[in-house]
């Protein structure tokens, strides 16, 4: 009985969200080891194994690996699948891309985006975009399982010495092929991970204004996000969109502006410690989750927002 | 070209579902259903697909008890030229969903399978990437643009990151995104049209696919409610809250 987790990276770093899905892991079997799929990814490899909760890192490293596609991922992950009882991943675009076409090679029926391991072989996971709990219980002999990263804390990243093996590559996929990803890069923290998300929705009118929203994110030291509406009017890239089909996000505060509150969008971030609500309209389904609502135009309220922040000078970072 | 569209019939995306009272489920007697809305991009992005010359025959399939033939004869209202029903009650697992479609498309042969990106029922996202791996296809999953190209697709994904671009031979399987296009509504005339198209019917063990399902669900319940909240009077009071009583800023 162990579990194989296969690690997201850039074949530089860890994505952060691997340690949350380390933590899960390890609850369900301390016998955790670590697959790094990559190309000149031993950096990778040597982080995960200062994780103190690996037992084990198998690095396979080939430049077939250098852009992740779940075509070449596969076969790598099921040729090291034998000696595990679990294969499990983040349930990000990552891991919801890859783990079913592990699950269905080794015909696994694959659990999707747990949030809470209750035992070896049953798990809590939402299902209706969270407006219901499914316990589940899993009766295949192998388990794949992707992990809702954030629902288990991240853990301790350094200070373990795990062992570190190679293992082959395989045949390269010849059907699919990388072609480019247009990756937004910015300073600012990573809207899973981050303690403060700002999102704006339709009522933001356009792409300028949120500026608006930029302003008082400097200022909180947030990640900004956005309502899938806003992302399809085009006001801002679809990386920031929370909610069913979007992120989940979980930070210390969550403040929704302009955004009416759907259950798609309530998916994403009702797990927020304290929700904040700014609206014009005083019935906006927002309301009823928020822990401090302020029913107010946006265009009066942010910049005033940004003012009182301003004369407040104990922002913690 | 041949598209298969996979539809499932799932609760109105604008239905708050509700628990029921003894754990086993949710509530679906007299709830309205829908075709799950990224299917119906899939559905629209095959048609157009059509409209262009590139595709001769839309083939649309789902799978479920006798009332998703429903979300068949929907794709047929907007565009689908044929509709495969394979009758299975109860829950079907997203694995033998993709063993069942693997069968269709041994027989029908496609050159692409279109499906959603994810059920908003059981929010598995699982289906193409379980059908892309049994058919050894490639898959370009939660796609926001496809180009098509000779003998391939351009696919632009929506990923945690951003966009990516991939290039994918065909046959292949693409899941949609919302993102994808804009869904056309049925016109009457459609509707009417769509009732003479031919709807094939057949069993799940007719298939030989064992639909049993591995996962035993043992408990649904509601999720833990948030308390409720206050309202504030002012920006200057919110701040206030945030720093003194909620202590998050
Ligand atoms: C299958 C499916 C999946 C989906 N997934 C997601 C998802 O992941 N994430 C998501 O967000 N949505 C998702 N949606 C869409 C969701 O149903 C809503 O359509 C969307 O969340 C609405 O976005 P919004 O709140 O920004 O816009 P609206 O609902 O239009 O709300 C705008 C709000 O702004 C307020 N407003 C306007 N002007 C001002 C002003 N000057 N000052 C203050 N307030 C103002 C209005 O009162 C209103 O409440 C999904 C839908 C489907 C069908
Ligand atoms: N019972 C079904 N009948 C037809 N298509 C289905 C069925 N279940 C899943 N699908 C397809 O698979 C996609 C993803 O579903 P899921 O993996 O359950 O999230 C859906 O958007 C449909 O296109």
């Amino acid at each position: 009985m162990s579990v194989l987790l296969i690690a997201e990276h850039n074949n530089k770093e860890l994505k952060p969200f691997t340690l949350n899905a380390v933590t899960a892991a390890s609850q369900i079997d301390q016998d955790l080891h670590v697959l790094v799929i990559g190309h000149n990814a031993g950096d990778v490899a040597k982080s995960a194994s200062n994780i103190p909760l690996v037992k084990k890192v198998i690095h396979v490293d080939n430049p077939i690996y250098e852009n992740y596609l779940a075509e070449n991922f596969t076969p790598v992950i099921v040729q090291n699948s034998e000696k595990y009882s679990y294969l499990v991943c983040s349930a990000n675009t990552f891991g919801k891309n890859l783990m079913p076409r592990v699950a269905a090679l080794l015909d696994i029926s694959q659990i999707s985006d747990i949030i809470k391991v209750i035992s070896s072989d049953t798990f809590l996971r939402p299902i209706y975009a969270g407006n219901a709990f499914a316990t589940v219980k899993s009766n295949d002999q192998k388990k794949c399982i992707t992990i809702r990263p954030t629902s288990f804390e991240q853990a301790e990243s350094s200070g373990g010495s795990a062992e570190i093996i190679t293992s082959e590559a395989k045949e390269n996929y010849e059907e699919s092929k990388f072609i480019k990803k247009e990756e937004v890069k910015s300073d600012r923290p990573e809207l899973g991970t981050a303690r403060v998300v700002i999102s704006g929705g339709r009522g933001m009118q356009s792409g300028d204004n949120f500026k608006l929203i930029t302003q008082v994110a400097d200022k909180l030291n947030a990640a900004i996000g956005a309502s899938r509406a806003a992302v399809d009017a085009g006001y801002i890239t679809n990386d920031h969109q929370v909610g069913q089909t979007g992120k989940v996000v979980v930070p210390d505060l969550y403040i929704a502006v302009g955004i009416s509150g759907a259950i798609q969008h309530l998916a994403g971030m009702k797990e927020s410690k304290v929700i904040v609500a700014i609206n014009k309209d005083g019935e906006a389904p927002i309301f009823s989750v928020a822990d401090y609502g302020l029913e107010a135009d946006l265009f009066e309220a942010l910049p005033q927002f940004l003012e009182e922040l301003n004369k407040l000078n104990t922002i913690q970072k | 070209m041949k598209i298969l569209v996979a539809v499932k019939r799932v609760i109105d995306y604008n239905v708050q579902i509700r628990v029921k009272d003894d754990g086993t489920g949710v509530v679906t007697d007299n709830v309205k259903m829908s075709t799950n809305p990224p299917d119906d991009n899939a559905i629209e992005e095959a048609v157009k697909i059509k409209e262009s010359g590139k595709a001769k025959e839309i083939v649309a399939i789902t799978i479920g008890e006798e009332k998703a033939q429903e979300t068949v004869r929907k794709a047929l209202a907007v565009g689908a030229d044929r509709g495969i029903h394979v009758k299975v009650e109860g829950i079907v697992e997203p694995l033998a969903v993709s063993k069942i479609l693997q069968k269709i498309v041994d027989k029908e042969k496609p050159d692409l399978v279109f499906m959603g990106k994810q059920a908003i029922d059981d929010d598995c996202n699982q289906t193409g990437q379980m059908l892309a791996a049994l058919l050894n296809w490639p898959q370009a999953t939660f796609a926001s643009n496809i180009n098509i190209k000779d003998k391939s697709l351009e696919v632009t994904r929506e990923i945690d990151e951003g966009l990516e671009t991939i290039e994918v031979k065909i046959p292949a399987i693409v899941t949609c995104d919302l993102r994808l296009n804009e869904p056309r509504y049925a016109s009457l005339p459609n509707i009417m049209k769509a009732k003479k198209k031919p709807l094939e019917q057949i069993s799940a063990s007719e298939l030989g696919v064992d639909t049993k399902p591995r996962i035993e669900q043992i408990k649904v319940e509601e999720p833990p409610k948030r308390k409720a909240g206050i309202k504030v009077s002012s920006v200057a009071e919110l701040v206030q809250k945030l720093k003194n009583e909620a202590k998050v800023i």
